[in-house]
């Protein structure tokens, strides 16, 4: 390995890191604006620079330059100091240095390197340098004036959300970053704008002057709007989460996360059930928990098990699903489950509803197969990942299903079944020669009537491609819904005759089954319950809540300690950041309580038990940050998945008509409301123009 | 004798247009003669001889373009090569080039053609700036003949397939860098690039390219056929050869010259010029290579010769042999203030120290013009053109700061004395005679 010297500290280095990465690993911090690890290479804030022997007498930008064997790097000699200085004091002529009234103050990058490198005063006599607002859509805020031109944002936009809508205008110190016809961005990603902005130009609209960085109480913790589980940073004061940021995690996320994911927080302060209800007289009256329970228990009691249905609904955690599942299981109930769309899944080896190839590993793939899935409005991350793939010419990607823009281009196979059958039949020559191929099937190809047979075609595919073998696994399933996982696991679906969740609703409105507890399910038909005795367990007031007969206030995913299993079958541990509202408790020891009211205790007084229980019952929720992959794929017998059977003609299309909408959460905050409206509009303008 | 260089020993015989520019004048003058005799030499003598000549780029960095050749890859592999010419003349005071292309077109597509065996490029393309509609007419003209007359295209008479494309730029003097040339023609905003790569590894399209400029390249015919010691032979060891010289400004006739390297820059104003308007004696300083370049004093302007090192030893340079020459009348702050406006007009923008720094100094300079700065900022606007000057992706940042250093060397106790003038007789403190009719 080629070795540098870093200010006199030799070290060894990968050759084709640049001088500022050398730097980087011998310990010496290099400030920086414009450049950041996962952009391509602007050079164009020179705040980098450093001295490096050989080489010219004037510093080098060391975030553009390649590293050489034998160069010797000095970061730290009075050249190299005079001339950030130098680039530090052209930064700040011409920005407004309104850092008591900015977003960004106390997280700034340029506020952080004045501090090493501005001067105590501004030989600057002129004019400062006004810049136009400009309008960037409901999330982003501007204050252009404070921008220093670094294009990370405009990098970000064309390279990982794959969009050409940003760029920079004019010339010289007239130079404006701006949208394309000042239009409101049509990315699922542009939250991260802000983030990846150095200074306090892009800020986050919804949390416009809302709190000062240096408040909040930092919780980290896992994502819930999609199932992709990425790795988040809750912030809150007091009780209120006030903002959620991105953490890294290169298997999931990366460092970014989705516009739902980032600005859904204000529908935590929204529509929330804060105490007990029980509908007296047609009308919800507040009760305490020692009345709801025993109208609950009451119910129950007096109905027969079979009689009884559970649905777990998308956004709940393992603890509560375990919980609620040993309870009724003990009292005989069968009609559980947790698929409110009614997917084909569940059932067979656990590799058929996961996604096999993890996140990360769609970096290795050279062919990729969607069939029936929206990734932009289903998993945005995965989307992007896709793309960064795609960047690269390795990638071909195919598609199955919807035509949508998915921000990069794809093989167009038809819209239904009967092109994925033949595709299995040999038509074509996408997957020839492919060395790593995968397929994913989305939600909108397992919610059918046929979709037994659609998964079993996908994993004869799978068979017949050689996606799997040893050390690979090209089946993927892509969920939805962040519980799904973890239900499907712990196998809380409807066993020896009982009802899924269409025969549960049906049974509802014929009357065979009397008492339905919904834990936070809002995606289902809830006008269609006829006159069972509906039970909610939740945190917001939704549809479920809206037909309740008795409401049992929980707590939302910010609230609760609590295990996710993401698509790729990866286990996390969510954390609590703030205490539920009002007299809500968290969704386990509700149940807990109501056990004993039903006289069939539940085993465990403490999350701590239930979740020893829970690992102990389903040995794979003990592997915490752990994605399975390829590790069963030689052996693995691709005829179990699904069952073969006839298609349907119908096209696939996504579960997901709207992005910003997808849970109760979502549809109480006000950001995600005109996300969609604005969404909306672009649209029917692009209509309207076309 | 009127200069050094004799009539003989003219590369641009139709420097002023007298004769035909078209492809019969052309030959008439020695153009395309024997080229096919040249090519067949291989590239490897064509390329030793370039570096024999001494030849240095003509665009004003001065960097030896035989050297600049050899730096293409030897093999052409999966990614073509190409020859970028860059037409895109936009120095102040800089008119060298649009002459050839007006007056002799055919010397110039020679030139292309030579040079794109010598690099293995079947393609070169002409940035042509955006200003130059005629010059444009004209080239497009010349290929269409040499089309037409086999001279170059897909099987011509060279048996080299060869394409020329001309390129009309819009306008942007930022786009004569040539990074910021290759954006451009790829259809980008014309900002310049990081290097590395540079354009011989990863240059238009991501392919090996060079670079030239259309003095360089239209040379090359007539330094092949006459020999690189007949070229050598002018000028001094080092600034060997004939160039192009624009003289402009004060003098009694300016006039576009081609004449030896290493000519004293008084013996260029008093033979070709007719001398300084209002005598040697009137001189007040000259910058001698286009805007970009320090000026130079009277007095050091005697002895000055017109070549790189010796401008160079007196802290100025060469650039494109652009001469401006100003006597006693001029204001010099002014007109430095107006370059640096020109600079912070045509900066792109994309690094800091420029797009900062350059409107800075012209409203700084601005001031010491009229008189309103202050004293102490004179050395604040030095400190500045430093913390440009070599902190930038391009040479703008340079070529922005030279000038107004240049000036300070030379005429400080004038910005002084402006200074001055403008403060006797006013109160020290701003609104004093305010407070006192109060």
């Amino acid at each position: 390995m080629p070795t540098a010297k870093v200010n006199g500290k030799e070290i060894e280095f990968e050759a084709g890191l640049t001088v500022l990465q050398v730097a980087e690993l011998a310990g010496e911090e290099i400030p920086r604006f414009c450049y950041h690890e996962r952009l391509s290479i602007a050079g164009n804030c020179r705040m980098c620079l450093v001295e490096v022997k050989p080489g010219p007498p004037k510093p080098q930008a060391s975030c553009a330059l390649p590293a050489a064997d034998k160069q010797e790097i000095f970061t730290n000699t009075p050249m190299v100091k005079k001339a950030r200085e130098g680039v530090m004091e052209f930064l700040l002529i011409n920005h407004p240095l309104d850092c008591p009234i900015c977003d960004q103050g106390g997280e700034c990058d340029l506020q952080d390197e004045a501090i090493g490198y501005g001067r105590d005063g501004s030989r600057y006599a002129e004019n400062k340098r006004a810049v136009e607002e400009k309008f960037l859509g409901p999330l982003i805020k501007t204050t252009m004036t404070r921008c220093i031109q670094c294009t990370r944002c405009v990098r970000f936009s064309t390279e990982i959300a794959g969009v050409s809508e940003m760029g920079m205008i004019s010339r010289g110190e007239d130079a404006e970053i701006t949208s394309y016809l000042e239009e409101a961005l049509t990315s699922e990603l542009s939250g991260n704008l802000a983030d990846i902005c150095p200074v306090g130009a892009l800020t986050h609209k919804p949390w416009a002057f809302n709190y000062r960085p240096w408040e909040l109480t930092k919780t980290e913790s896992v994502d819930v709007m999609d199932a992709v589980g990425s790795a988040i940073r809750v912030d809150a004061r007091g009780g209120e989460v006030m903002r959620i940021l991105p953490r890294v995690n290169e298997d999931i996320n990366e460092e970014w996360i989705s516009d739902k994911t980032r600005y859904v927080p204000d529908g935590l302060m929204r529509q929330r059930l804060d105490r007990p209800y029980v509908r007296v007289d047609g009308k919800l009256k507040p009760a305490t928990w020692a009345e709801a329970f025993a109208a609950v228990a009451g119910r129950i009691r007096a109905v027969s098990p079979d009689k009884v249905g559970v649905i777990a609904g998308d956004l709940q955690d393992a603890e509560s699903m375990k919980a609620a599942m040993d309870l009724f299981s003990a009292l005989g109930v069968k009609n559980l489950d947790c698929r409110q769309d009614g997917a084909k899944l569940g059932y067979g080896p656990r590799e058929s509803w996961l996604f096999n190839t993890t996140i990360a590993g769609i970096e290795k793939l050279d062919r990729l197969l969607l069939v029936g899935t929206n990734l932009r409005k289903e998993a945005p991350l995965v989307n992007a990942r896709i793309r960064k793939a795609w960047l690269t010419g390795k990638l071909r990607v195919g598609v199955i299903g919807e035509h949508a823009d998915l921000r990069y281009s794809y093989e167009y196979f038809g819209a239904g079944p009967s092109s994925l059958q033949k595709l299995v039949d040999g038509e074509g020559d996408f997957f020839k020669d492919a060395k790593g191929a995968a397929i994913v099937l989305g939600q909108g190809a397992l919610i059918r009537e046929d979709s037994s047979a659609i998964l079993n075609l996908a994993a004869k595919a799978a068979g017949t491609f050689g996606m799997t073998a040893e050390g690979k696994n090209g089946f993927n399933v892509l969920h939805t819904a962040a519980s799904r996982v973890a239900g499907l696991d712990m196998g809380f679906v409807p066993k020896d005759g009982g009802r899924h969740v269409a025969g549960m609703i049906a049974g509802a409105g014929k009357g065979e089954i009397e008492v339905l507890v919904l834990m936070g399910a809002d995606e289902i038909d809830t006008t269609a319950l006829g006159n069972a005795f509906v039970v909610y367990i939740g945190s917001h007031g939704d549809a479920g809540a809206n037909r309740a007969d008795v409401i049992l206030p929980g707590a939302a995913y910010t609230e609760k300690p609590g295990i996710y299993v993401n698509t790729e079958g990866r286990v996390q541990i969510a954390a609590r950041a703030v205490f539920p509202k009002g007299e809500a408790r968290e969704d386990w020891a509700i149940l807990r309580a109501l056990s004993e009211h039903l006289g069939a205790k539940l085993a465990y007084d403490s999350l701590e038990q239930l979740r020893a229980k829970l690992m102990a019952n389903h040995p794979t929720f003990g592997q915490v940050d752990y994605a399975p992959g390829a590790a069963s794929a030689a052996g693995l017998d691709l005829g179990a998945f699904g069952e073969a059977g006839s298609l349907s003609d119908a096209v696939f299309a996504s579960p997901i008509d709207d992005f910003y909408l997808t849970n109760p959460i979502a549809r109480a905050s006000v950001t995600m409301a005109e996300c969609s409206a604005s969404q909306a509009q672009a649209l029917g303008r692009l209509q309207a123009a076309e | 004798m009127v200069g050094i260089l004799e009539d003989k020993d003219r590369i641009f015989t139709n420097l002023y247009g007298f004769h035909d520019w078209g492809l019969e004048g052309a030959k008439q003058r020695g153009c395309w003669n024997a080229t096919k005799d040249i090519l067949s030499c291989g590239r490897d003598w064509i390329i030793t001889n370039m570096k024999n000549s001494g030849l240095r780029g003509r665009g004003g960095a001065g960097f030896n373009t035989g050297l600049k050749w050899s730096f293409m890859p030897k093999e052409v592999k999966d990614r073509p090569h190409y020859l970028v010419v860059n037409a895109d003349e936009s120095e102040p005071g800089t008119c060298k080039d649009r002459e050839i292309m007006r007056h002799d077109p055919h010397l110039f597509i020679e030139g292309c053609l030579i040079a794109s065996f010598a690099m293995q490029a079947h393609a070169c393309y002409i940035y042509i700036r955006g200003e130059y509609v005629r010059e444009r007419e004209i080239m497009e003209d010349a290929v269409k003949q040499a089309y037409e007359a086999r001279l170059i295209g897909k099987a011509n008479v060279h048996g080299w397939d060869f394409d020329v494309y001309i390129h009309h730029g819009g306008g942007a003097y930022i786009c004569g860098e040539e990074t910021a040339l290759l954006e451009s023609l790829e259809g980008k905003k014309g900002q310049p690039r990081l290097k590395p790569p540079f354009p011989a590894g990863a240059g238009l399209y991501g392919c090996p390219t060079t670079v030239n400029n259309v003095e360089s390249i239209a040379v090359v015919g007539t330094i092949l056929r006459r020999g690189a010691d007949w070229f050598a032979g002018f000028g001094r060891p080092n600034n060997t050869g004939t160039k192009l010289m624009c003289v402009s400004g004060h003098v009694n006739q300016p006039c576009n010259v081609e004449e030896a390297m290493s000519i004293p820059l008084k013996q260029l104003l008093e033979d070709h010029c007719g001398g300084v308007r209002g005598g040697w004696g009137n001189l007040k300083a000259i910058i001698p290579g286009g805007s970009s370049v320090p000026m130079i004093p009277a007095e050091q302007c005697e002895t000055a010769l017109m070549d790189f090192d010796s401008l160079r030893d007196l802290k100025s340079g060469l650039g494109t042999a652009a001469v401006i020459v100003m006597d006693k009348s001029t204001d010099l702050i002014k007109a430095i203030a107006r370059i640096a406006y020109f600079y912070k007009h045509e900066s792109c923008g994309q690094c800091t120290p420029c797009r900062e720094g350059t409107g800075w100094m012209w409203r700084v300079m601005e001031r010491m013009a009229a008189g309103t700065a202050e004293m102490r900022e004179i050395d604040m606007l030095l400190e500045v053109t430093t913390q440009v000057e070599g902190h930038t992706i391009c040479a703008l940042g340079d070529a922005a700061a030279w000038p107004i250093q240049g000036l300070f060397r030379h005429f400080r106790p004038e910005v002084e004395a402006r200074i001055s003038q403008y403060r006797s007789g006013r109160p020290h403190v701003q609104g004093a005679t305010l407070i006192a009719a109060e």
